[in-house]
């Protein structure tokens, strides 16, 4: 019989930590098929977050280095400028980088490193217990915010991509989903033009990926991409932003 | 040259090629200097967003092979702690430079030697350890750079300059290295074999201080003690003056040990029997020299004089172990204890 379809080679062969219906696992794979479909695996260096995807290094087969929480850009505009032949990207959460470690993400993207950025967007804090992002909806329930995130204490959702677009140095800025096959394969096409313009020399590129924490949303795995369609696609509208 | 150019020339001399920094009184002639010499000697010159941002961008620079380096002063390296403890955690070589100001707080832009305590005992949270050199002159400010960065290599750990604001503006004459070959050597970066430079024909490494399974960070803190004793025992360095005939001992380091030094030399033209030990390496603390002599033989005491309320004291003490007399003037938040002052110190010692 003809294999038609195998694990990607960047791609461990290990058991998920992942909780049931969880996103990353997806965007994980996405980033390893895309390095292995681009033939840079052995150029390739990852800084992976502080979140849930701290041990993103026990699933892909390349070099990486583990950030203080919120400091993936400062470390990767370091490992870039020291090795600019290698291909640098960062794997990081809500709060990772649009939380503790804006200022290093904005400052980052506006001297225009020439990296690639995956933004995992889940609207909560997974790792330590599903506390408010700064991504968390309007009326969601947290274990930060029990009654539900309000405007008066929390102020709105940040949509850090619309604010890193607006900055000259920034290239490329797309929002994805994964609530769908069709939201997978478009997330998979935006991560490889992210590479790309690394590559090209084009200059910093990011990718925010809504993905589901079905865990700590209260929600059924099937039910969270249903949350994804009708609830934060409105708050965070799909397609290239930049 | 100043004492921070002096820094920054002896790290480029040192094969240092990445210097990421953020403005702050009384360094900036060091990021300055840098800016210019830097990407002259084909290096990498960043001025960071933030103080965090510049030592996760050493973090970074060092994770990739490349001998790295940051610099501050007081306020600054305590906003660094965090990253100086992820780069001890996932064993990287790097250098800091604490051109040390007053403190608590704001303080002053004045110079001070109270962040010895976060030198030395830790200052970020774990169990480790840095390197700390404390050079006294404008030479030694140059010199010790590249010791620095070879002893933070060759146990692939931080080690620190702890100097203060006077050394920093100060200009002396300055011998530099013109030993080409040794320049060159400094360049030829020993192999890092555990450095992110891809993955071609081997498998790939991870720079991480991270450690969740049961037992694997004990095992991994274990390791960290081990290579900790070996420097203690291996790398502890001081200068020491008259201790065969002392019966005072000025204990001090950087900027003060040269007002101790000249109180010394007029005590002893008076016929007063003092001399001096002047720690080089903070920590490891040179412990042995304060045994070099039963202390019995003469009723030995040690004045330890600091540009502080007592930090290094705590360290005498410790080295001493209640077998000599040991004194302690001080002065802080700008105050720096003058030559009489010791003298009328050293007066005052009934022996």
């Amino acid at each position: 019989m003809e294999k038609i379809f195998s694990r990607t080679k960047s791609l461990r062969d290990i058991a998920s930590h992942y909780c049931p219906g969880c996103g990353h696992g997806v965007a994980h794979r996405l980033v390893a098929e895309v390095i292995d479909e681009l033939g840079i695996r052995e150029r390739v260096i990852a800084v992976a977050p502080v979140g849930c995807a701290v041990i993103a290094y026990d699933y892909w087969d390349f070099d990486c280095s583990e950030a203080a929480h919120g400091r993936a850009l400062a470390v990767a505009t370091a490992i870039k400028r020291v090795r600019p032949d290698n291909i640098v990207f960062t794997y990081q959460g809500d709060g990772d980088l649009a939380a503790i470690g804006t200022n290093e993400t904005i400052h980052a993207a506006n001297r225009g490193e020439n990296l690639t950025v995956v933004f995992i967007n889940n609207a909560v804090y997974g790792m330590t217990g599903g506390q408010m992002a700064p991504t968390t909806l309007l009326g969601q329930k947290t274990a930060t915010t029990p009654l539900g995130r309000e405007v008066k204490y929390h102020g709105y959702p940040l949509k850090i991509s619309e604010l890193l677009a607006q900055l000259p140095a920034v290239k490329y800025a797309e929002r994805t989903s994964l609530d769908s096959p069709q939201g997978v394969l478009k997330t998979k096409t935006a991560i490889k033009q992210a590479f790309e313009n690394q590559i090209n020399g084009i200059g910093f590129s990011l990718v925010e990926i809504l993905s589901p924490c079905p865990t700590y949303w209260g929600l059924s795995p099937k039910a969270a991409m249903e949350w994804i369609k009708d609830d934060m696609v409105k708050e965070f509208p799909l397609g290239r932003i930049k | 040259m100043t004492g921070n150019e002096a820094i920054a020339q002896g790290a480029i001399d040192a094969g240092c090629r990445f210097y990421a920094g953020y403005p702050i009184t009384p360094q900036n002639e060091l990021p300055a200097y840098m800016a210019k010499f830097m990407p002259e000697a084909g290096g990498i010159f960043i001025q960071a967003e933030s103080e965090i941002a510049a030592i996760n961008m050493v973090f970074g620079a060092s994770a990739a092979g490349e001998r790295a380096m940051t610099s501050s002063s007081s306020p600054g390296i305590s906003l660094k702690q965090e990253g100086i403890s992820y780069i001890a955690g996932a064993e990287l070589p790097a250098v800091i430079v604490n051109i040390m100001r007053g403190g608590p707080g704001l303080g002053n832009i004045s110079p001070s030697q109270s962040d010895y305590f976060q030198a030395t005992k830790g200052g970020g949270h774990g169990d480790y350890r840095l390197i700390v050199l404390a050079p006294a002159s404008v030479q030694e400010a140059y010199d010790f750079m590249r010791d620095a960065f070879e002893l933070a290599d060759k146990y692939r750990n931080p080690a620190m300059i702890l100097a203060d604001g006077m050394l920093g503006q100060m200009m002396e004459p300055l011998q530099l290295s013109d030993n080409d070959n040794l320049k060159s050597e400094n360049r030829k970066l020993k192999t890092k074999l555990w450095a992110l430079t891809g993955c071609k024909g081997r498998k790939p490494n991870i720079v991480k201080s991270f450690f969740m399974r049961e037992g694997d960070l004990e095992e991994s803190n274990l390791l960290l003690q081990k290579k900790y004793k070996t420097i203690q025992d291996k790398e502890e360095r001081c200068e020491s003056l008259y201790l065969d005939d002392a019966q005072v001992v000025f204990v001090a380091y950087g900027t003060m040990s040269r007002i101790a030094k000249a109180a010394m030399n007029t005590l002893r033209g008076k016929g007063k029997k003092v001399g001096l030990i002047r720690p080089q390496t903070l920590w490891p603390f040179p412990k042995k020299i304060f045994h070099r002599r039963p202390h019995t033989a003469h009723r030995l005491r040690f004045l330890v004089v600091e540009m502080s309320y007592g930090q290094m004291l705590e360290d005498v003490e410790l080295a001493v172990k209640g077998k000599a007399g040991v004194e302690f003037l001080g002065r802080s938040g700008g105050g720096v204890p003058t030559e009489e002052e010791i003298i009328k110190a050293v007066l005052r010692i009934k022996y």
